[in-house]
């Protein structure tokens, strides 16, 4: 089994670390082709603005749209915005995840935090929080997972995973397990 | 250690990603909508501070401010070597990341920030091992090459990534006994030393900078180790700013695939014209500022 991580920008390498720390291989996406034969795929952090410009002009948005309907599919911080309906302005994302979402809602990165956020069936959790997006509204179909005092922090719409938070940043590594587990 | 976190993690989001200096808020929207992963805010870029000579100081707020409202990346934004109260002004203004750069007219000869008492990280410049590893252990959460800002000329930046990447290279194969010799010897704590020894590379986050003007440039950084780049007179001082920032982006994801390459850098017109930096007399050169 490969679980490929989408690699156009951001923090894709932590990803693959901790995926090599599960035993599980991974692949670099920056292409169609490199979806091939995948079982799930992490968005990761970076600058949704990037990632969206950069799939756009590799003719990514829909082989990635096709992707998330039929497989597991995580988006992290960046990648929430990226698979979300609604971002509050122009810019290219893939849309797949009923969700509306509000861009560095929290501030700018000296408003940047860590705290600890309750994810459902796992328990505590360290959150990081950077210049995150803050989940606003979401369609019957998209189930909270994860909570920041009582704020809704991660969010679940069947195989699609959604998390504001970066996990990959941590030595916590059951986000991730979980997440191979639905993978295989 | 929360503050490391968070800088540290921010600039772990910027890789693969390009940055690049603006000097307004138009400037700013044409780098966003190109695919900048950041935007460094500033009232003169490198060529012209070296052109116009005179002091270089931090920017008025005031333009710093125009910029963060114009885009929803981040915003970075320069002060002078050591000079803290320019720091504390940018962190109060908001700013995303500060660069204390040697672009500017150092305001102390001897010391620099102690960055770690800041709650917005800070990137460095450096051109060998022991210069980056001395910004850390101030609290630089990034590092970046100095190559010679303004210039044009990529062949600085290549010898500061190589000075550095060649080094680690050097730390990672020497005996144990060795490397406290070495870390007296670069002038950088023992502590950094070693963890820069088991990482293999260096422990924060590693960009080039400093002359980067094509994306055959960028791509070339990318090959050496870099983690992203910075651009600075080399995308608003070439003939199309818009198709040269965006193929500088794609160049940077796509760096190990030439095809890519080729067809990015079709017809992007004149590069910026650029200094070799040979030719620059000793006092012109921006890199040898920073102790």
């Amino acid at each position: 089994m490969v679980v490929g991580v989408l690699a156009l920008q951001g923090g894709f390498a932590e990803h693959e670390s901790v995926l090599a720390r599960l035993g599980v291989a991974s692949r670099q996406v920056r292409t169609p082709q490199d979806l091939s034969g995948l079982a799930g795929l992490i968005l990761p952090g970076g600058e949704s603005t990037t990632i969206g410009i950069v799939a756009e002009a590799n003719g990514l948005l829909a082989p990635l749209r096709d992707f998330a309907m039929a497989h597991p599919v995580w988006g992290v911080c960046a990648g929430v915005v990226f698979l979300a309906r609604a971002v509050g302005r122009l810019q290219p994302t893939l849309g797949v995840l009923d969700l509306e979402v509000a861009r560095n809602a929290y501030g700018r990165q000296r408003e940047s935090f860590t705290a600890q956020v309750e994810v459902a069936g796992l328990g505590a959790f360290p959150g990081v929080f950077i210049r995150a997006p803050r989940l606003v509204a979401w369609g019957s179909a998209v189930e909270p997972m994860a909570w920041h005092e009582d704020e809704v922090v991660g969010v679940r719409q069947g195989h699609i995973l959604a998390t504001a938070f970066h996990p990959e940043l941590t030595a916590d590594i059951r986000l991730h397990a979980q997440f191979v587990a639905w993978c295989h | 250690m929360a503050a490391d976190v968070l800088g540290d993690g921010l600039a772990r989001m910027l890789k693969g990603g390009v940055i690049m200096d603006v000097v307004s808020p138009e400037q700013a929207v044409v780098a966003e909508r190109a695919g900048a992963c950041a935007v460094m805010a500033l009232e003169r870029v490198p060529a012209d501070i070296r052109a116009q000579g005179g002091v270089a100081r931090m920017s008025d707020p005031g333009l710093i401010r125009e910029i963060m409202a114009a885009v929803t990346i981040p915003v970075m934004a320069k002060c002078r070597i050591g000079h803290f109260v320019e720091a504390r002004i940018l962190e109060a203004v908001g700013v995303d990341y500060i660069d204390e750069s040697e672009v500017l007219t150092p305001a102390d000869e001897v010391h620099h920030i102690h960055k770690r008492d800041f709650r917005v990280p800070f990137v460095c410049g450096c051109r060998d091992l022991g210069e980056a590893l001395r910004r850390v252990a101030e609290g630089a959460a990034m590092i970046r090459t100095k190559g010679e800002a303004g210039t044009g000329d990529v062949s600085e930046a290549v010898r500061h990534a190589r000075q550095v990447q060649g080094a680690i290279r050097r730390l990672t194969a020497m005996a144990e006994d060795e490397v406290a010799a070495y870390a007296k010897e670069i002038r950088a704590p023992l502590s950094l030393v070693w963890k820069t020894r088991e990482l293999g590379r260096l422990p924060v986050v590693h960009f080039a900078a400093g002359g980067i003007a094509t994306p055959a440039d960028a791509a070339l950084m990318m090959h050496l180790g870099m983690d992203g780049v910075f651009v600075g007179s080399g995308i608003f001082k070439s003939a199309d700013p818009e198709a040269r920032a965006r193929a500088i982006v794609l160049a940077v994801t796509h760096y190990a695939d030439f095809a890519k390459l080729a067809e990015v850098s079709t017809g992007l017109g004149e590069a910026m014209s650029g200094i070799a930096a040979r030719d620059l007399a000793d006092v012109a050169r921006l890199a040898g500022r920073g102790w």
